[in-house]
């Protein structure tokens, strides 16, 4: 074989080595990993496009009046909602949802990601991301896979089904997409601007690496609801990651703080 | 010989074809350009009430400064059209118009564009790996600011900008600030997350994030500033405050019932921690009366 026979080889090889490559990286497998099965797809966990786990600590520095102290009765500026909503707004009442023992509505899946606080995120089993608040002390399950027992009855957190979703074919990294329905109603602010039960909560988990080291969790959430939104209201939140969960600090759910 | 060099030479533009579309691909992994329009649905500037520096961790330099200035400052003729700095872009209440300049031949994209409002300068990205400037060049109200993709993420870096303002209240930023930005796409959804840092005036990164929606329409863009007499004349001292003299200096804290070292932007405030120190002191304003919000009918399903 001549040697221009076997650059033109080596070109080949090349080229096909490209399409190989950016099949391996869109399945996320990590690299030096063992190869992917033809017949199964890979566990949620063995196909990460990121890494979610570990501790995470809000960053308040957008609706700061909002989120770190409770804003006065009846304000619901730069919420869309509906004329239905009013009622309750005016006559939100912190103490009677404690009696009632309502005192988590401020902190379900529709507003958990606003709430000052820590985050732990840890991988349940192979296709459940474990997502712990310590504001609250909620637990969020999100599902990757199909799940095998009917939803049951409606929570603070509902049901979540999770993807990830990947960058495009030659590209590393991704996103986490999860949409959470079956929720309880709720609160998307302390002061009692409500979301209903038929509220569906869409969210994206993106990361970054900040330069001089760091990583930030970003959080787009969109809520939908028929009931008590005009249209969809969708606010983005930033996490910073931490070393470890020395400063994790579970408080119970609290309505009148 | 001739049919077998030809399909040789045939082969290995093929290949080479092949190759370099992998790389194209690989370089542009959404739509960036076009309208975004702004959702409004969060709170980074407040009400623009004096010694409003809720949520930014500030130098002590920083407040000081913050604390000398009168917003007369913006009836100077020669302050008038002082642009506000590229961290605008997300402070701000408009949108996003945003161009791409594609080179013709292998059609990869140069650079992006993000038009002008008629207070902020336009941003270019530039996408083709050119260096950022030495230090001791041109400053600008919009800096300097390259990018490349990262996955499925463009991540872009600002620096070259002149002194301005972070915030409306008079926060200062200094020309030694630099914005790491990071976009992030998902469906019609554009999530741009900013951290800015500043040795001068920012005691860690000021991180925000701000969400957009794809919008059919055009987003406001550039009306030309022009100066008027504001009632100062050129050469008049420039309007400020003493130290410990700024007479608006509880006005928003009182407002609000909001902790003293929260209005002025303590970085610690940033924190959950501080919400549990802060929570046996707080007493929640009375009932809102006005400006409370308004609510609208949804559109027909």
């Amino acid at each position: 074989m001549s040697r221009a026979h076997l650059m033109l080889l080596a070109l080949v090889a090349a080229a096909l080595a490209g399409p190989v490559t950016v099949r391996a990286q869109r399945q996320g497998g990590p690299p030096g990993g063992p190869s992917t099965s033809r017949t199964a797809a890979p566990a949620a966990r063995e196909s990460a496009p990121i890494d979610l786990t570990g501790y995470w600590v809000s960053v308040v520095t957008e609706d700061w009046r909002y989120r770190m102290v409770t804003p006065a009765k009846g304000e619901f500026r730069r919420i869309p909602v509906t004329p239905a909503a009013l009622p309750i707004i005016n006559a939100w009442d912190p103490a009677a949802d404690e009696r009632a023992g309502n005192q988590c509505k401020g902190y379900g899946a529709g507003t958990i990601m606003r709430v000052p606080g820590r985050l732990h995120v840890t991988w349940e089993d192979a296709d459940t991301m474990r997502v712990d608040t310590d504001a609250g002390t909620q637990t969020r399950r999100f599902r990757f896979a199909p799940p095998a027992a009917p939803a049951g009855a409606p929570s603070w957190q509902g049901n979540s089904a999770a993807r990830w979703d990947r960058a495009p074919a030659g590209a590393m990294g991704g996103s986490l997409h999860v949409v959470t329905t079956n929720l309880r109603a709720g609160y998307l602010r302390k002061n009692g601007v409500p979301y209903s039960a038929q509220a569906t909560v869409t969210e994206d988990f993106d990361v970054a690496t900040l330069p001089g080291g760091g990583r930030v969790v970003v959080v787009t959430v969109t809520v939908d609801d028929p009931v008590y939104l005009a249209r969809p209201f969708i606010v983005s939140s930033q996490f910073k990651q931490e070393p470890d969960g020395s400063k994790w600090d579970p408080t119970p759910c609290s309505s009148t703080w | 010989m001739f049919f077998h060099l030809v399909t040789r030479r045939t082969l290995v533009v093929a290949v080479v074809t092949c190759l370099l579309a992998g790389v194209r691909d690989a370089s542009a992994q959404f739509e960036l350009a076009g309208a975004w329009a702004p959702l409004s649905t969060e709170d980074v500037q407040n009400d623009s009430v004096p010694v409003d520096f809720l949520g930014l961790p500030l130098t002590e330099a920083a407040r000081t400064r913050a604390l000398a200035y009168d917003e007369s400052q913006k009836a100077m003729i020669e302050r008038q059209c002082m642009h506000w700095g590229a961290a605008y872009m997300l402070l701000g209440p408009f949108g996003l118009g945003i161009a791409s300049d594609v080179e013709p031949v292998r059609g990869r994209v140069m650079s992006y564009t993000i038009a002008a409002w008629e207070d902020r300068m336009s941003t270019t990205i530039w996408m083709d790996g050119r260096p950022h400037p030495s230090p001791y060049d041109l400053h600008t109200q919009a800096g300097f600011t390259t990018g490349r993709w990262e996955g499925n993420t463009l991540v872009a870096r600002t620096t070259h900008m002149k002194a301005a303002f972070i915030r409306k209240t008079g926060v200062p930023l200094s020309d030694e600030a630099e914005i790491n930005w990071r976009f992030y796409r998902h469906g019609a959804v554009l999530t741009v997350l900013m951290a800015v840092t500043d040795p001068s005036y920012l005691a860690e990164p000021y991180l925000v994030s701000k969400s957009f929606q794809v919008s059919p329409t055009p987003v406001a863009t550039l009306t030309p500033c022009v100066t008027t007499f504001e009632g100062r004349e050129p050469g008049d001292p420039v309007p400020h405050y003493a130290p410990e003299k700024n007479p608006f200096a509880d006005e928003f804290m009182k407002l609000y019932h909001l902790p003293r070292e929260a209005a002025l932007g303590y970085p610690e405030t940033q924190y959950p921690e501080y919400r549990k120190r802060i929570k046996d002191g707080y007493q929640p304003p009375p009932p809102c009366k006005g400006n409370c919000g308004v609510a609208v009918n949804p559109p027909p399903r």
